[in-house]
């Protein structure tokens, strides 16, 4: 038993959370006129600061506390920085957009912090329990916040239609958790990495299919993705913009902390699962994304196949692929904020538009606006020097190094694909006939865009920071 | 020991057909009363475990508090029973199908992992802190619950607030032509206020004075 305080010590960005929530909730239930959000978003995005400064309050040691529930390692402030920089931006984001909307209740910031809440115990956790719970809480606000425009009936289609596959996908990563536990004797990650070694006994492959399964539904891989591009279509768009950046976050940092810490053993059997994933998601974000016309539908597609990159890194299954999945996982956060950011600047006379037709000829009447959107696209689509390119070599290396020439192949050939449609709204903004022209963006939606693309093109400059941040990172898990 | 085994085949034996009644029932309130055997057959299986706790909450909760609710909604909803009559194999052969499969890979997988389990060539690592005699269930989850696992149960505290919370952003509706009762506006009532003395003329009525 660890002493109370050295516990809260390494948990505190957690624990600012919980009791930030619950603040705000009271402060929402009593104070807030009719309901309406009244200084909780702001309020929300100072405690989400908060958490995030406390992330660097002690950058060198690793501890495993609340009875061995919980670890606090380098990789985990790595991703929780990433993750709680995704829930800040998507907050920031959707200031403007829920008061124009009429949604802007209390609840939705609180929903946010708790659903981050979730995210930073999912990151941290370090025994099947404590990963379950931290799944559920993250996942149970992202439904409510999926149908938060309840009397729009497609918000609505998008919330129910999450909740009940989100239901389906826990069940399978319970019965893959339960069987796990039934061939290990123990929920721990590290007493499942001694007890698995050598051949795995059949029930434990079962197990780890499942469990990866009920991941891969959270990073919307393929075959599992088949409610992205409803939901993120349905839902409001910063609502959207949270699932792409923060959500994500989690998901994937959780998946590459329970295959290298709880079966390090077993490298052959989670593999060929990351690997057919992988082809898949990249081949279906490449291909499918080509026809679509809405740009979140687009942007859903699109984050299939960047889920199916990152996981070419972690294919690797070794440090350098870890650290090159922590690099892509950070870049696509700044290139997503960013193109939602774009996204939600699309307003026509006072309503969102969302066909990407109605960028045509951007550039003529908002120079500024698409030079960043190109920006962005160009980064998505993985051209040098941007960002982008750096994300994908990072994440390919590591698995050609490997000896996985094939994946590295086939991604090289998606991303080629991938580059049409990202090409093409960089064609529609500046060879198009200019469309109506957009409103006036808040200063605050035009501040994330500006500042995701000045990272985006000076990322090459001064990569270092970031690499060694995930050198570090990954270094923690081995 | 006997007598043990003749119960746990007699549990599992009516869990598993109530289970399958609860898919195959054409009419839902039945559906709803086979799970509710199946949950008391299961709470039977963890008596002979000797989780008597378990057995107990699985009771009150699933079946007293959770079945009864499943069944209010079912008997409110508004359902179809002659479309349901017609039976799955009419109206979605397809559906039947693929559920059907899922089915069987799902029981090929268990047997497979039964084999396994039984030929587990490794001893299982034992987790857990075996239970000291003399101690009930109830009393050793309460030693650990609130110590050992704090954090598990905090986090799962959460996950229920936020269950309500949801509910009601998504469901609770405002309406403003319906009349609420308000305390303060009752208890800041005075005589005064409320009450206003009319001299009434004859023939005049109220309106008159």
């Amino acid at each position: 038993m660890t002493p109370f305080s050295f516990a809260l010590a390494h948990s505190l960005p957690e624990a600012v959370l919980a009791i930030g929530a619950l603040t705000l909730l009271m402060l929402g239930v009593f104070r807030a006129k009719d309901g309406r959000d009244w200084i909780i978003s702001e309020l929300a995005i100072v405690i989400l600061g908060i958490a995030f400064i406390l992330l660097f309050f002690d950058l060198k040691s690793n501890a495993v506390i609340w009875s061995g529930s919980f670890v606090d390692d380098a990789f985990g402030r790595f991703m929780k920085g990433l993750a709680l920089a995704g829930s800040i931006g998507a907050l920031v984001l959707s200031l403007d957009f829920m008061r124009r909307e009429k949604i802007d209740l209390f609840e939705f910031p609180v929903l946010i912090v708790i659903a981050t809440l979730g995210m930073l115990l999912l990151i941290s956790a370090r025994d099947l329990i404590a990963l379950y719970l931290g799944l559920e809480l993250m996942s149970l606000s992202l439904y409510v916040i999926a149908a938060f425009d309840r009397d729009n009936p497609r918000a609505s289609e998008a919330g129910l239609k999450y909740f009940a596959l989100g239901a389906l996908s826990s069940g399978m990563l319970l019965y893959g958790a339960s069987l796990i536990y039934g061939t290990a004797g123990t929920i721990t990650f590290d007493g499942i990495a001694k007890a698995m070694t050598g051949v795995p006994s059949i029930g434990a492959v079962f197990g780890l299919v499942f469990l990866l399964s009920g991941l891969a539904f959270k990073m919307s891989l393929v075959p599992f993705h088949m409610w992205t591009p409803d939901v993120y279509e349905g839902a409001p768009t910063p609502v959207t913009t949270f699932f792409a950046s923060a959500a994500k976050m989690a998901a994937v940092a959780i998946a590459v902390r329970i295959v290298m810490t709880a079966f390090p053993h077993v490298v052959p059997q989670w593999r060929q699962i990351i690997v057919f994933t992988s082809i898949l998601s990249m081949a279906v974000g490449a291909f499918a994304a080509i026809g679509q016309t809405n740009i979140k539908r687009l942007m859903a597609y699109s984050s299939i196949g960047h889920m199916g990159f990152a996981m070419v890194g972690l294919a690797a299954a070794n440090e350098a692929g870890v650290q090159g999945v922590l690099i892509y996982m950070a870049i696509y956060l700044v290139m997503t904020l960013g193109a939602f950011a774009a996204i939600l600047s699309m307003r026509i006379t006072g309503t969102y538009v969302e066909n990407i037709g109605d960028l045509a000829g951007l550039s003529q009447r908002n120079g500024f606006m698409a030079f960043c959107l190109a920006a962005i696209m160009l980064s998505l689509a993985g051209i040098p020097p941007l960002a982008g390119f750096w994300a994908k070599f990072y994440a390919f290396s590591p698995a050609v190094n490997a000896g996985l020439y094939p994946l590295a192949v086939l991604g090289v050939l998606a991303s080629t694909v991938a580059c049409f449609y990202y090409l093409r709204i960089c064609k529609i903004m500046y060879f198009d006939d200019p469309a109506k022209p957009f409103d006036r963006a808040s200063p605050a939606v035009t501040g994330v865009l500006a500042l995701s693309s000045l990272l985006i093109v000076l990322f090459s400059f001064w990569p270092g920071p970031l690499v060694s941040a995930a050198a570090a990172a990954a270094k923690s898990l081995f | 020991m006997l007598l043990t085994a003749a119960f746990f085949w007699l549990f599992a034996i009516v869990t598993i057909l109530s289970a399958i009644a609860v898919v195959t029932a054409r009419n839902p309130v039945h559906s709803v009363l086979f799970l509710i055997l199946a949950f008391v057959n299961a709470a039977g299986l963890f008596l002979l475990l000797g989780a008597e706790f378990l057995a107990m909450i699985l009771v009150v909760v699933y079946v007293g508090a959770v079945a009864v609710l499943f069944l209010f909604v079912v008997m409110m909803l508004d359902v179809d029973f002659a479309e349901l009559k017609k039976g799955m194999m009419a109206t979605q052969p397809g559906l039947l199908v693929v559920g059907l499969a899922v089915a069987a890979v799902v029981v090929i997988e268990l047997v497979m992992v039964m084999g396994g389990w039984l030929h587990l060539a490794q001893p299982l690592a034992v987790g857990g802190v075996p239970l000291s005699p003399g101690v009930s269930n109830t009393q050793a989850l309460g030693l650990v619950l609130y110590t050992r696992y704090f954090y598990l149960f905090q986090a799962a505290g959460f996950v229920l607030l936020t269950a309500m919370i949801g509910a009601i952003v998504l469901t609770l509706r405002h309406k403003p032509e319906v009349k609420r009762q308000s305390i303060e506006e009752q208890n800041a009532r005075t005589r005064s206020g409320a009450i206003e003395i009319v001299k009434v003329r004859s023939r005049t009525g109220v309106e008159g004075a």
